[in-house]
């Protein structure tokens, strides 16, 4: 006669870390950001729809456009920032491959500094464009720009606060060579947010 | 509970009986002209016409075929293979390539075709017929009315579109507040009025007469009492038309108002007058020559010529009871729309109403 | 006393290996209960798919209420029924309560019930989530119809076009509470489609290849795509709205430089992969129920797998289909033809293949075979009136007519709902250890066909003869007054003939349940191959699939001569942390085979002397989430900023606690 047992985790014991095949849980975190590829690419279809509008003559002899309003130094900065914080996570990950569980700890608080640091970066920007007048009621720029590096934003602090409820149990060593799948996902999550941010630095400072 | 089966016999003539009805009126039906004023299978103009001649012999026919073999034969199916309890097992087969990309390619080459069709009516309807004549008029939708601008003719109206016969009427659609439709069935196909673009589109009238048109596009509350008229005449009479349409009423008197009638008592008309002027009604709408000049509403500079009120939401009668129901309450005929009700005494609707049909 | 099943074959035609009805004593101690506890804070698949099915049946009746109302309205010319705006709030309604609240939630509803069993798993890949896609559902379709009681329902249509659902424009309210509730409903919808994703790709049973996934799996993966590749450009273009309607930007609004198409081309990206969304997992019903009844094959697997996955990736690029008339220009429009075109030869493919299933066979006409042959019937005419949409020109006489409405209701009702009314006879033995009454069936089956097609087929002459749609009237002269009496009246004899359902779905569960059979139709998939309904944990066994029909390999033999189906494999158990997983949660690849996993199963050896199984323990902490987010919701929904800022705290918290909560479990 079978009996069920409950199981308050049947997920991690699921999730066997030496099978070729992908595991069930990052699975599914490939399926969520398959839907944020659509999620993100329709905001940057808004964004390059609404771009001819943000470089009418009348803006461009106000100095109110994209070009000059925008610090590309300073987001390029902001750009490696978030890119380093995707080579800390890399080192987190390893290290707790590798059963190091301080130097896991200490990858990931690094990798949250940085994303922290990225959205401090960002608020500057928000501010300093605020300051040119420019708003989300006023300005076909200020409306798509906030909304598309806004919703960024938010995934990326999202991500800070998964990275830094990691830390207590990687300190603990709850994540190991037989377990890392947490961070991993994690990793996912957070590698993806920093490719969507090049695409959008791209779009919207280089092109 | 048992329902009685229906006898494979009877079922059979009965399905037979069905099919071959379906078939007759089917045979009957291109063209079928029913007369009703917003058929799309009664084109009289060029425009419309081209749309017929893709649906009708290229699409519609094929389909009633498509329908036919292929209910014909899921039906036939259901006959011929009903099982008994105790048949033996049916043969197990589980596909049959050839045949399957037969059914693949066969409908994909029917489609094709017909996809050639479409490009070349496409093609068709993408350039209007040339002509000197061709009239430009510019098309504004509102909440829940219909602008007509003659650019070239210095002509503004509003709700009743007047064309020349056989000639191109080079239309451009635009909308002062939501997305709205420009559809005269028995003309042309719809083209959207969008705000913040300009669509464009063409139509002609083979033969003169007033052809029903109207809104859609879901346009809010009165979506479904925007409609407006399109009055196809001889360029002579559409000349004239314009003509009067330009000028503004009782501009031979010298004003632009009725004038009075010396020793008598001041004419209901003249009351009308006085009444709308002094009234809300010029800050809604514009009649040329008077102070009103409101663009909330539909201009009435002319509302005496047209043949219908409030966008077609009823036609003037003889006795002017519609266009005195409309002045009682709009609330009260067409819901929601952007009139209030004024709440005239009868007095002062029939005098306003008989100003009104005074504006020729 | 086992029910006997109707399409058992008179003798059996060769010795036949299965096993005998298997009856636990678990399923009779797991016995539904309705009250309780147990509902709320459920994470089994079964129950939680029956959550789905009641409800989104539920919400069924009532977008069906809404048209009744409607089609009262226009039985008559100038009718007084309804006003104006109370008609437009009823269209936009029925649309949007039947698309979201019934046919996918009934679709995801017969999905979470059968998915995991036709795969032969003991539950989707995560049932946590699987139960937060539940109540997120359940709270999302009550916020919206909130609206009626709150400032009326939202009266912009079901598409809901910019700028009408501006400030100011005529949207009222509702439009919010649309807004915010498609968007719950969006979020709802992604994390199904992602479970689904996980359970179908990583749980199949050792030897269920791809190539002998039913069908009604196939279909419920590629919708599961369509959901997550489709919905973010909704709930884009509704945060796009939700900002202009309360933050005061512009984005379809001209006069701040917005572009009323940017909704357009953002909502029909969604829109139109949606409607295939609505139709595929009909079809897989269809595809399960035909071959059952004809007592063959289904024709042509693969044709209709692969049609499947053509349809899904060219939902993709057919979109402006819907804004032919919108001044795209020639070349956007014979682009969008072209593909439009296109995708109606996958379509066509399946009914051809479903009618050479038919072709041959023994056909068996119980009520859910009636359904299957009804849905075929029905679609092939709304296939058909698709193609002439799918021309420009023709398009730009009948669309926003009445043909359109013919169309959409011969392929969603006709189609999805005549599938689901399939699925629901076929598959309610199994879920209920019940049938639905067959003369009831063939009443309602008949009723059906009779008040759906006067009630849609003269619309397509509405539409040809000129006939707008969403108009809450019409006039006397226009020649619409016979055929709108007529369509009416097919709608009364449609309302009552989903009572007759509602009749024998209440005498079906008011009968004392007799032991029913694990197979009575005679089927060939897993789920027939455990209890009717099965035990908690779905199999007292892994199943080991070696062909497309498991239950059959006695009149399909199969090469090698490999015995049929159901489990001789010890199953996989422990309770230790480290060990390997169950094996119903293992997939298998390509290639494997099953003697690796036998090699597994002796390797840990049995900790317990039966069989345990892991399943994660009922949690409340999904509807928490849930209800946070509704919470949310309401924060943004409400103006005056103390509503605000309470609801908003008050969702926050109950979001983390939510997590919290359910990460603690995970991690315990």
């Amino acid at each position: 006669m079978a009996v069920v047992t409950h199981s308050p985790d049947a997920m991690s014991e699921r999730a066997p870390t030496g099978l070729e095949s992908l595991d069930v849980r990052k699975l599914g975190m490939w399926a969520f950001l398959g839907s944020e590829c659509v999620f993100f690419g329709s905001l940057l279809s808004m964004y390059f729809v609404n771009r001819p509008l943000m470089f009418s003559p009348a803006l461009e002899a106000a100095h109110l456009t994209p070009k000059t309003i925008l610090n590309i130094p300073f987001t390029g900065a902001l750009a490696f920032i978030l890119l380093c914080s995707s080579l800390t996570m890399v080192l987190a990950l390893n290290a707790m491959q590798q059963s190091r569980r301080r130097a896991g700890s200490f990858w990931l608080l690094a990798t949250a500094f940085l994303g922290m640091l990225f959205l401090g970066g960002q608020a500057i920007e928000f501010m300093e464009i605020a300051h040119e007048g420019i708003t989300l009621q006023n300005s076909v720029f200020g409306q798509s720009f906030l909304l598309l590096t806004g919703f960024h934003g938010t995934h990326v602090f999202v991500g800070i606060i998964w990275l830094i409820s990691c830390i207590p149990r990687a300190l603990r060593g709850g994540f190991h060579a037989g377990n890392y799948i947490g961070p991993e996902i994690c990793g996912l999550y957070w590698h993806f947010v920093d490719v969507v941010w090049v695409v959008i630095f791209t779009i919207i400072y280089l092109i | 509970m048992r329902v009685p089966r229906l006898r494979p016999r009877a079922a059979r003539a009965a399905l037979i009986l069905g099919v071959l009805s379906l078939l007759a009126s089917a045979c009957a039906a291109p063209p079928l002209v029913t007369g009703n004023p917003q058929s799309t299978l009664d084109p009289q103009g060029p425009n419309a016409q081209l749309i017929h001649d893709l649906l009708v012999p290229y699409i519609f026919i094929p389909a009633v075929l498509v329908f036919l073999v292929v209910e014909g034969i899921l039906i036939y199916a259901v006959f011929k293979y009903r099982g008994k309890q105790g048949d033996a097992l049916p043969v197990q087969f589980h596909g049959n390539t050839p045949l399957e990309i037969t059914w693949t390619i066969i409908p994909a080459i029917i489609l094709i075709v017909i996809l050639f069709f479409t490009f070349r009516t496409q093609a068709a309807l993408a350039t209007p017929p040339e002509s000197p004549n061709a009239v430009n008029v510019r098309v504004i939708g509102h909440q829940w009315w219909w602008e007509f601008q003659y650019p070239d003719l210095g002509v503004s109206t509003a709700n009743e579109l007047h064309i020349p016969t056989g000639v191109p009427i080079l239309v451009s659609l635009e909308s002062a507040d939501v997305i709205h439709s420009f559809w005269v069935p028995l003309i042309a196909g719809k083209q959207d009025a969008i705000p913040g673009r300009v669509n464009r589109m063409w139509m002609q009238a083979n033969e003169a007469g007033t052809y029903s048109a109207q809104c859609a596009e879901f346009c809010g509350v009165q979506h479904a009492l925007m409609r407006f008229l399109v009055v196809a005449e001889s360029q002579s009479a559409f000349n004239t038309w314009a003509q009067n349409e330009r000028g503004v009423p009782f501009a031979g008197a010298g004003s632009a108002q009725p004038t009075a009638v010396a020793g008598s008592q001041q004419s209901l008309v003249q009351q009308g007058a006085q009444l709308f002027q002094a009234g809300a009604c010029i800050t809604c709408h514009t009649v040329r020559g008077t102070p009103a000049n409101g663009v909330v509403g539909p201009e009435l500079t002319h509302f005496g010529s047209r043949k219908s009120i409030a966008a077609n939401t009823f036609p003037k009668d003889e006795q002017g009871n519609n266009l005195k129901r409309w002045l009682r309450n709009p609330q009260a005929v067409k819901p929601g729309n952007l009139m209030p009700n004024l709440n005239l005494s009868e007095q002062d609707i029939n005098a306003i109403a008989a100003y009104l049909e005074s504006l020729r | 006393m086992v029910a006997t099943s109707p399409l058992a074959p008179a003798a059996p035609a060769a010795p036949v290996v299965l096993p005998a009805p298997v009856i636990h004593e678990d399923a009779h101690a797991i016995e539904q209960r309705w009250y309780g506890w147990e509902w709320l804070a459920t994470v089994d698949h079964k129950k939680i798919g029956i959550m789905y099915l009641l409800t989104g049946f539920a919400f069924f009746l009532l977008g069906g209420f809404e048209a009744l109302l409607l089609r009262t309205q226009l039985i008559r010319p100038l009718n007084t029924f309804l006003q104006p705006d109370i008609f437009n709030q009823m269209f936009t309604m029925h649309a949007t309560t039947m698309i979201f609240l019934a046919i996918m939630p009934i679709n995801v509803g017969l999905g979470n019930y059968i998915v995991p069993l036709m795969v032969g798993a003991a539950d989707m890949a995560y049932p946590r989530l699987n139960a937060f896609s539940y109540w997120l559902f359940l709270f999302g379709g009550i916020f919206l119809n909130l609206s009626f009681i709150s400032g009326g329902a939202p009266n912009t249509g079901w598409f809901g076009y910019a700028p009408l659902t501006e400030p100011g424009l005529g949207g009222n309210s509702g439009v919010d509470y649309w807004n915010l509730g498609l968007q719950l409903l969006g979020v709802a919808s992604i994390a199904g489609a992602v479970n689904f994703i996980v359970t179908i790709l990583k749980l199949r049973a050792p030897g269920l290849t791809f190539n002998r996934l039913p069908l009604f799996g196939w279909m419920t993966l590629i919708t599961s795509f369509l959901v997550i590749f489709s919905f973010p450009s909704i709930t884009v273009a509704l945060i796009l709205l939700m900002f202009d309607r309360q933050f005061g930007t512009h984005f379809y609004l001209p006069s701040g430089g917005g572009d009323p198409l940017l909704w357009q081309h953002l909502f029909w990206f969604f829109g139109h992969p949606e409607v295939y969304i609505l139709i595929l997992p009909a079809m897989g019903i269809v595809s399960e129920v035909l071959p059952v009844f004809s007592r063959k094959p289904i024709f042509g697997y693969s044709f209709i797998a692969y049609s499947g996955v053509a349809i899904g990736f060219l939902s993709f690029t057919v979109w402006a289909h819907h804004m032919f008339a919108t001044g795209l220009g020639d070349f956007a429009n014979g682009a969008f033809a072209t593909g439009s075109f296109l995708i109606g030869v996958p379509t066509g493919v399946k009914i051809f293949n479903w009618i050479g299933t038919m072709w041959g066979g023994s056909l068996r006409f119980k009520t859910a075979m009636l359904f299957a042959v009804g849905f075929i019937a029905m679609f092939i005419i709304g296939g058909i009136s698709g193609v002439s949409l799918a021309s420009p020109p023709v398009d730009f006489q009948q669309t926003d007519t009445y043909y359109v409405v013919a169309h959409i209701h011969y392929v969603l009702f006709g189609g999805a709902i005549m599938g689901i009314f399939s699925g629901m006879y076929y598959w309610w033995p199994k879920m209920f250890g019940r049938f639905l009454d067959e003369g009831l069936g063939r009443v309602h089956f008949w009723l059906t066909m009779v008040g759906f097609n006067l009630a849609f087929f003269p619309m397509h002459w509405l539409g040809t003869e000129g006939m707008p749609r969403r108009i809450y009237t019409y006039f006397p002269d226009m020649g619409w007054n016979f055929w709108n009496m007529a369509s009416s009246v097919g709608a009364y004899i449609l309302g009552i003939s989903v009572m007759v359902l509602v009749g024998n779905m209440i005498y079906s569960y008011s009968r004392p349940r007799d032991e029913m059979a694990d197979n009575p139709w005679d089927a060939a998939t897993l789920e027939w191959a455990t209890t009717s309904p099965p035990p908690a944990h779905n199999f007292d066994a892994v199943p080991v699939v070696y062909s497309r029909y498991p239950l059959w390999e006695d009149r399909h033999p199969v090469e090698g001569g490999q015995p049929a189906v159901i489990a001789t494999a010890a199953p996989h158990t422990s309770i230790d942390e480290r060990s390997h997983p169950a094996d119903t949660q293992v997939a298998v690849g390509e290639g494997e085979t099953n003697a690796h996993l036998a090699t597994d199963a002796t390797d840990h050896g049995e900790h317990d002397a039966g069989h345990a199984f892991h399943l994660p323990a009922p949690t409340i902490f999904p509807m928490i989430l849930a209800f946070g987010l509704l919470l949310i919701a309401f924060a943004l929904l409400f103006s005056p900023p103390i509503l605000k800022v309470t609801f908003l705290i008050t969702g926050v918290i109950y979001f983390v606690v939510a997590i919290y909560g359910w990460v603690k479990q995970i991690s315990e």
